[in-house]
């Protein structure tokens, strides 16, 4: 058991720091890409992931440091990428937005609302071809399931039975819109569940939980060959994009921040550690790891060489 | 070996090699196994290739086009298949914030070899959302390859490359075409894209032009040809990315160049062609280069006006006389518009 909390809260962690070192040096001016960042809703993307072996697939979106940390535990290509280095994966071109890394079978992101989504079916179908027992997993936030395109491909994966895993990480919001003001419904388990889809649903902010749950969605995929769609809720710590607190803009309260806050999931595993008998020491081990390898990841960066300008034209066509 | 095939059954051939050769190419899209079979193009896939290689989708462009697109980087090879250009508007999305630039995004490490055919243009009153071209649209876009075959040769020979590319292709295929046979002489390995290709020899002036417009060049060619004037008709067929040699090498020869695109002439693929013929070609030419295209309206269903819409022979016949200071020929015995006097409805 604490194995894997250790293993998760690493996981967390990773990520927390690292985008809260973003945070630190954002007005630096040197990190020259919109950042949407996923502070507060770790659990999601690392409880699912820990579910998924690492040859399944998965396709995120703007806001995916989390995945792009959890797949590749890479910091440096990481932030070379932030930074806009030619060192990085795909040297500066993608940015924050556009993290991939399709050897660790992160197919890719998009900025577009919704559009990746239909690229898990098509990963999906061919691992049905291959019959290689392979799950292709699509993460997207709840603006995207009002996007028709999420309908389309979840009607046309309940329809082939396509191994996929549709996973809505909801926050709540679309920018600064709730859902109250884009549904014209109550739940959305309610209508999902009428098509021949497995659902699942939580608000719980414990990777294990949600890992569980996957899991669970996984081997009844496996075994009935129907898709599976998981609503999972978490809170957005900062600003749609950018690196601030927006509590004072009105959309939403800091009450519910601090509703949310006693569940931080990096605190509700760190907790769960030290009372299962883990050492602090230990603990703070891993956080002073962390440190150190996102700060020399950021160090080397900082270092790395700019793409040269022959590099424009490369790569539009194979 | 050389045969005579229609552009359907030549667009069918290469799909059989190609699916007969690698496992990997699948062929789907909104009716592509019913029995029209996409006007004949489809005939025999599902039968030997099975469901799993051939089969319909429901009517949802934009996800059958993100599915081509991950199942592309997965390593297969899709080709997604339109029975109008026009329905695949509604994927533009995923064409061009998705497929185009997949590739780039990722540092060059993700190939993206898809296909995706579409039929264009008249076919029997049309209408306005049943008979555009779009080519310049996607060829706006970095990323896209896209592609215009006018002879059954070229149907067979460029989808085949098109095919085995690892990049997206947009293949958009004129309806009349189908039915118009000529020899197919291009082997196994196809015909490579981006080489564009001179149809007819002339020294006195060039058209450049795109699909079914080269029908129409060549029989305004034939024509003019009698009186003494021999027009070169050159067909780029691949629009982008364009080789353009060839183009410049007949402009500069003969000094005048009438650019017919089959499609809205405005910002259009003919206003590229334009000015790089003049930015290559100045000081040879002698004549302003001209373009031929569609009325800048949306194209209307009644026949009268239709035939208003497009531009045809005879279009190009005067704006070469114009061009070269030519007294107007009498037309009256020509026979014009024999395809379309044979095609009949109702698609
Ligand atoms: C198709 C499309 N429409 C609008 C936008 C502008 N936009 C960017 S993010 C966003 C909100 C999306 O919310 P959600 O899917 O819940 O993801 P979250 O940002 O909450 O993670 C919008 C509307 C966009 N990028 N794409
Ligand atoms: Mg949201």
């Amino acid at each position: 058991m604490s194995d894997r909390d250790l293993a998760l809260y690493r996981k967390m962690q990773l990520i927390r720091r690292a985008e809260e070192k973003i945070q630190e040096r954002y007005s630096e001016n040197e990190m020259k890409t919109p950042v949407h960042l996923c502070i507060g809703q770790e659990a999601v993307v690392v409880g699912v992931l820990d579910a998924l072996s690492p040859e399944d697939q998965v396709l995120g979106t703007y806001r995916s440091h989390g995945i792009y940390l959890a797949r590749t535990n890479d910091p440096r290509s990481f932030f070379a990428e932030i930074y806009g280095r030619s060192s990085a994966h795909a040297r500066g071109r993608a940015g924050s937005m556009h993290l991939a890394s399709p050897a660790h079978g992160f197919l890719g992101t998009s900025a577009v609302v919704g559009t990746t989504i239909p690229l898990a079916l098509g990963a999906a179908f061919a691992n049905q071809r291959r019959k290689n027992g392979r799950t292709a997993a699509a993460i997207f936030g709840d603006g995207a399931i009002d996007e028709g395109v999420f309908w389309e491909s979840l009607n046309y994966a309940c329809l082939a039975r396509l191994p996929v895993l549709f996973v809505c990480e909801d926050n709540g919001l679309a920018i600064h819109s709730p859902a109250e003001e884009r549904h014209g419904y109550d739940s959305i388990e309610a209508i999902v569940e009428r098509f021949r889809c497995h659902v699942a649903r939580s608000d719980s902010t414990d990777p294990a939980v949600l890992s569980d749950l996957t899991r669970e969605a996984i081997s009844k995929q496996r075994e009935t060959g129907q898709p599976a769609f998981l609503h999972f809720r978490c809170y957005r710590y900062v600003e749609h994009v950018g690196i601030a607190e927006d509590f004072d803009a009105g959309y939403r309260t800091r009450a519910s921040f601090e509703e949310w806050k006693k569940r931080d999931p990096i605190q509700l595993v760190r907790r769960r550690l030290l009372e299962g008998g883990v050492e602090r020491k230990t603990v703070d081990q891993i956080d002073q790891e962390i440190e150190r390898e996102l700060e020399s990841a950021i160090a080397l960066a900082k270092k790395a060489p700019f793409p040269p300008a022959s590099d424009l034209e490369k790569d539009v066509f194979a | 070996m050389t045969r005579t095939l229609s552009f359907r059954d030549a667009l069918n051939e290469a799909i059989v090699q190609e699916m007969d050769r690698d496992p990997n190419v699948f062929v789907f899209g909104l009716d592509v196994p019913d029995h029209k079979r996409i006007f004949g193009s489809t005939k025999g896939l599902v039968e030997r290739f099975g469901k799993e290689r051939c089969f319909g989708t429901p009517l949802s462009e934009e996800a059958m086009t993100g599915m081509a697109l991950g199942a592309a980087i997965s390593g297969l090879r899709p080709i997604h298949v339109h029975i109008r250009v026009d329905f695949l508007l509604l994927a533009m999305n995923q064409l061009l914030n998705m497929v185009s630039n997949f590739r780039y995004l990722s540092g060059g490490t993700l190939e993206v070899p898809l296909v995706i055919r579409a039929i264009i243009g008249r076919g029997w009153g049309q209408g306005a959302q049943h008979s555009k071209s779009l080519q310049s649209v996607f060829a706006h876009v970095p990323g896209l390859k896209v592609v215009m075959p006018t002879t059954p040769n070229d149907a067979k020979g460029l989808l085949i490359s098109a095919i085995r590319d690892d990049n997206p292709v947009v293949f958009l295929e004129h309806r009349w075409l189908y039915d118009v046979s000529g020899e197919v002489t291009c082997g196994e390995d196809g015909i490579p894209l981006s080489k564009t290709n001179v149809l007819r020899r002339g020294k006195d002036a060039t058209v450049v032009a795109t699909s079914w417009m080269n029908v129409e060049a060549l029989k305004a060619a034939e024509i003019l040809s009698r009186e003494g004037v021999e027009v070169e008709v050159v067909d780029p067929r691949t629009i982008a990315p364009l080789d353009d040699g060839p183009i410049i090498e007949s402009c500069a020869r003969t000094g005048h160049c009438v650019v017919a695109d089959y499609d809205w002439s405005f910002c259009g693929f003919g206003a590229e062609l334009a000015a790089r013929i003049m930015e290559k070609c100045w000081g040879k030419l002698r004549s302003p280069v001209s373009r031929v295209g569609f009325a800048h309206v949306p194209c209307p269903t009644t026949r009268c006006l239709e035939s208003e819409f497009y531009p045809n022979a005879v279009t190009i016949i005067r704006v070469i006389e114009k061009k070269l200071g030519l007294k107007e020929m009498d037309l009256s015995g020509e026979s014009f518009y024999t395809w379309e006097s044979r095609f009949r409805g109702p698609f």
